[in-house]
């Protein structure tokens, strides 16, 4: 019984001191990622791990508040951080980015000129476009047999049960705001009550409010419409599935784009930038855009995607034209109206 | 040697306060200020948070939680209680077996389990294609409140029924035989002995399963699709996505309180009826 | 006639809790993707499961955390539990009190407790948090395991070995433990149990990468799942089934398996 018992506790210690010991070889430099999911094509993680020697630890968000509230939770030591405009308004002044050394990154001069200096980072100091679109309306054509071209189908009855709505709070307030004729950027009470009260009279009519699950869903046929991000629907496309169309409907929507940014607490700028770098890079950032469907800044990516496949230059989910970008408006950061937003979508998710 | 034995304990008090009464300190202190958590000097005192609570919206979310809970601790209890009797009354051979069958899913992944129960129930799954292929019409369940419940009582059934189970396992079979030698048949038998003596299981069961289900977020927020917020939830949002410390802290605490009154109550009952169940006639 | 009402209601409950399992266990052999539609038997999920980084290194931690947990915890309950054994009344109570409350407490509490703990303290959220916050959990439950058998012990033997000469650890090592002992492995089967299964509080309380399976297939069921976690499902019961067929064959009087 004593023999035995030395021999268990002995084989215990032997097996737990193996299981800790592959985790002591720290010595290589480690990026740690934050980025949404299926936002980025794995294989290209690998490459670069590759060309590099840098590992890469990617940790994943599901929406802008999700990774806000992480990074204000403290405890964390991301490098590279993938987040949307409004966000980097607000990061920016409560001055958590450092500034990027372009010089590190020669492959900026591949990004077009129009996603430049934008209005949340005006200098362009903190901040390298990484994708853009829009938000619309995802449709299965063997389910919907009228024209899709304005946000009221989404409160149609006979579409009840099989509606999906984004599990993201600007953006699903920004759809009734939409609807109604507001701006995305509303913060009058009154109006924002109306689209509240818009919200709450769909609800019987909502299957659900997601985020990552949409896909899948609309694919598997467990619903007819959802709100949902450009590029997710082109992800759809490239493989291959026909029914799923996009459209943005006539009443206008939301036009964002999504950067890579570096914390101020990153202990790898460098590499960091490098990273970066090597995602600007043309062959890169084209491999990215047909894996996660979403369309690049980089100029040369989104050509010869177009000129590949010409098909998806009519698609408002890859090119949208001038006339639908012009009623699209950017997000910007709401400030000190954001617990008037919060208060307003707790009320409707509570119902 | 008492004495030095009580010095094993002392590295561990301080453990304890360090790990189980300074952080609900510290959620009780987040509960009762606002300001930026990230700015210690910008906090003051106020009971906004706690008043805040008070807002219809809320206590809706709060009653629904235990509205949930209570159906699916009833069904757990209704339908678990006959699987530990009939388990317990399996011939000695075959009870072992039967019983280690019963443990399996409580040593399955919970996640698993719950993700296992979505794929079964999603529109497209394997309930609604069976029914279509038998000409039925297909369940509209999932996402929604009938969803959550059954995932409540499908992870918790085993919780209601191990405890009643050990209760009843350790019943004096002679006191069951005195029974019908005095003439009780089997019902009388089963409500004038057996059942007042699983009371104290009953009530374990009842804890085991209630507790988990008022404050779950996993099995709402899977199973309810983002439409049916419990207080879980609520708790959960605060802290994830609306970053609001002050608020979740004080819901947080006011959940604490709310199972801690449960419980006291459940322990209350225990008590008077062990007092008058204990003596058979 | 009752017998076979018995039978067949307990046969339901039985379909009622393997269904959705066993559901599971057929589609890791399917050929496609699909919850729905069976496209041929294949093995290809199980490979992918071997293959698949984010599984391996959620299994890794799962494990990791889950054995140094219930070891540590063990070993703190067993002590302190004998410590507390040998308190007076008023200490007593209040140390059981305090240790109780992450067994009362709903998880959720407890997890944002850890974690406004290891914020405020600025300690970075990773692999140590975790660690620490389940055996914060699991200590209580191998005291609430040990204290019994402490009470049912023979306190006459342990001052019959003093008076015999015995050092007081040697009485410690060669008189009490081993016969609290079943409480003791008890309470490390049970803390290993709870860490493995965990999610909230790991959830609340980890970072940096530091993931485990709950947390893994809760990110994977909102993000679209990858067919492999079937594959997964199917090795957890078998081993689940393996495991607890041993400890049947180990516990001959069949009373013992039920703490």
């Amino acid at each position: 019984m004593k023999r035995t018992s030395i021999l268990l506790i002995t084989c215990l210690f032997i097996f737990a001191s193996l299981l800790v010991l592959p985790g002591c070889k720290q010595d290589k430099v480690v990026l740690n990622i934050y980025n949404w999911g299926e936002y980025i094509d794995p294989e290209l993680l690998e490459k670069f791990e590759k060309e590099t020697g840098i590992k890469i630890n990617l940790d994943l968000f599901e929406t802008n508040e999700h990774m806000l509230a992480k990074l204000e939770t403290g405890g964390t030591q991301y490098d590279v951080i993938f987040p949307s405009d409004y966000v980097i308004e607000e990061m920016i002044k409560k001055d958590l980015l450092a500034k990027i050394d372009f010089s590190n990154i020669p492959n900026f001069r591949y990004v077009g000129d129009r996603f430049k200096n934008l209005n949340y980072d005006p200098t362009n100091e903190y901040s390298v476009p990484y994708f853009w679109g829009t938000v619309g309306i995802m449709y299965n054509t063997e389910m919907v047999d009228e024209e899709v071209d304005s946000w009221d189908i989404l409160w149609k009855e006979k579409y009840a049960g099989k509606i999906l709505m984004l599990d993201s709070m600007r953006d699903t307030i920004g759809v009734a705001l939409k609807k109604l004729g507001y701006s995305v950027n509303e913060t009058d009470p009154g109006r924002l009550e109306e689209a509240k009260q818009l919200l709450i009279q769909q609800r019987p009519l909502v299957n659900g409010y997601y985020v990552d699950e949409i896909k899948d869903m609309m694919i598997n046929g467990d619903a007819a419409i959802a709100v949902n991000w450009s590029g997710a629907a082109m992800d759809i496309y490239w493989e291959g599935i026909e029914n799923i169309r996009f459209v943005v409907p006539k009443e206008g929507s939301n036009l964002w784009f999504d950067c890579m940014v570096i914390p101020k607490t990153s202990q790898h700028k460098k590499e960091a930038e490098m990273f970066i770098n090597f995602m600007l890079d043309p062959e890169n950032a084209y491999q990215n855009s047909l894996y996660v469907g979403y369309v690049s800044p980089v100029t040369e990516a989104f050509e010869r995607l177009m000129q590949e496949n010409p098909e998806v230059a009519d698609m408002d989910a890859y090119n949208p034209s001038e006339e639908v970008l012009d009623k699209c408006e950017v997000f910007i950061d709401l400030g000190d109206n954001r617990p008037l937003y919060n208060r307003i979508w707790t009320e409707i998710k509570v119902q | 040697m008492k004495n030095r034995a009580r010095i094993l304990a002392y590295p561990y008090i301080v453990w304890m306060i360090i790990f189980i009464v300074v952080p609900l300190l510290l959620v009780l202190f987040y509960s009762v200020t606002e300001g930026n958590i990230n700015d210690p000097s910008s906090l003051s005192f106020s009971l906004k948070s706690y008043t805040r609570v008070f807002d219809i919206m809320y206590l809706n979310v709060i009653w629904k939680s235990f509205k949930l809970a209570i159906i699916s601790t009833l069904f757990c209890l209704i339908l678990g209680y006959p699987v530990a009797l009939i388990i317990s009354t399996v011939k000695a051979r075959y009870k072992n077996i039967v019983l280690m069958f019963f443990l399996v899913p409580i040593w399955m992944n919970f996640l698993l389990r719950t993700y296992a129960w979505m794929s079964i129930l999603s529109p497209n799954g394997f309930i609604n294609r069976l029914l279509t292929f038998l000409g039925l019409p297909p369940l509209q369940i999932m996402p929604g409140q009938t969803a959550v419940i059954l995932g409540m009582i499908y992870n918790f059934l085993p919780f209601m029924v191990l405890p009643i189970y050990t209760v009843l396992s350790k019943i004096d079979k002679s006191v069951l035989e005195a029974a019908m030698d005095l003439g009780a048949n089997k019902i009388v038998t089963f409500i004038k002995v057996i059942l007042p003596l699983t009371v104290p299981g009953i009530i374990s069961g009842i804890t085991m399963v209630f507790m988990p289900a008022v404050s779950t977020f996993v099995i709402s927020q899977l199973l309810g699709g983002g439409k049916e917020l419990l207080i879980g939830n609520l708790i959960e949002q605060q802290f994830t996505v609306q970053r609001d410390w002050h608020f979740g802290s004080a819901l947080s605490i006011i959940l604490m309180i709310m199972i801690l009154i449960s419980m006291a109550i459940m322990s209350k009952v225990e008590k008077d009826d062990g007092n008058g169940g204990a003596p058979i006639w | 006639m009752v017998k076979f009402l018995k039978r067949f209601y307990l046969t339901l409950i039985f379909i009622f809790l393997y269904a959705p399992i066993l559901v599971l266990i057929v589609f890791s052999f399917n050929e496609s993707k699909s919850r729905g539609y069976w496209g041929g038997f294949t093995l290809k999920w199980y490979v992918e499961l071997f293959r698949d980084r984010d599984i391996l290194k959620a299994l890794y931690y799962t494990f990791l955390v889950a054995l140094l947990s219930s070891i540590i915890s063990t070993v703190i309950g067993t002590f302190s539990a004998i410590g507390i054994h040998n308190m007076g009344l008023f200490t007593k109570k209040m140390a059981l009190n305090i240790n109780y409350l992450p067994v009362l407490n709903p998880d959720i509490v407890t997890g944002i407790a850890l974690m406004t703990l290891f914020v405020s303290l600025n300690m970075r959220l990773g692999f140590m948090t975790m660690l620490i916050s389940h055996t914060v959990f699991n200590i209580p439950y191998v005291i609430l395991s040990v204290l019994p058998k402490l009470k049912q012990m023979d306190k006459n033997m342990t001052e019959a070995a003093l008076d015999l000469g015995a050092t007081p650890s040697y009485a410690l090592r060669k008189v009490i433990i081993p016969q609290i002992m079943p409480g003791v492995i008890t309470g490390a089967l049970i803390a290993f149990t709870l860490s493995i299964d965990d999610f909230v509080i790991s959830f609340f309380t980890t970072g940096s990468g530091v993931t485990n399976l709950s947390i893994l297939v809760y990110s994977m069921a909102k993000r679209g799942v990858k067919p492999s976690i079937n594959a997964l499902t199917t090795l957890m019961l078998l081993t689940v089934v393996i495991l607890l067929l041993l400890i049947n064959k180990r516990t001959t009087k069949g009373d013992e398996l039920i703490p």
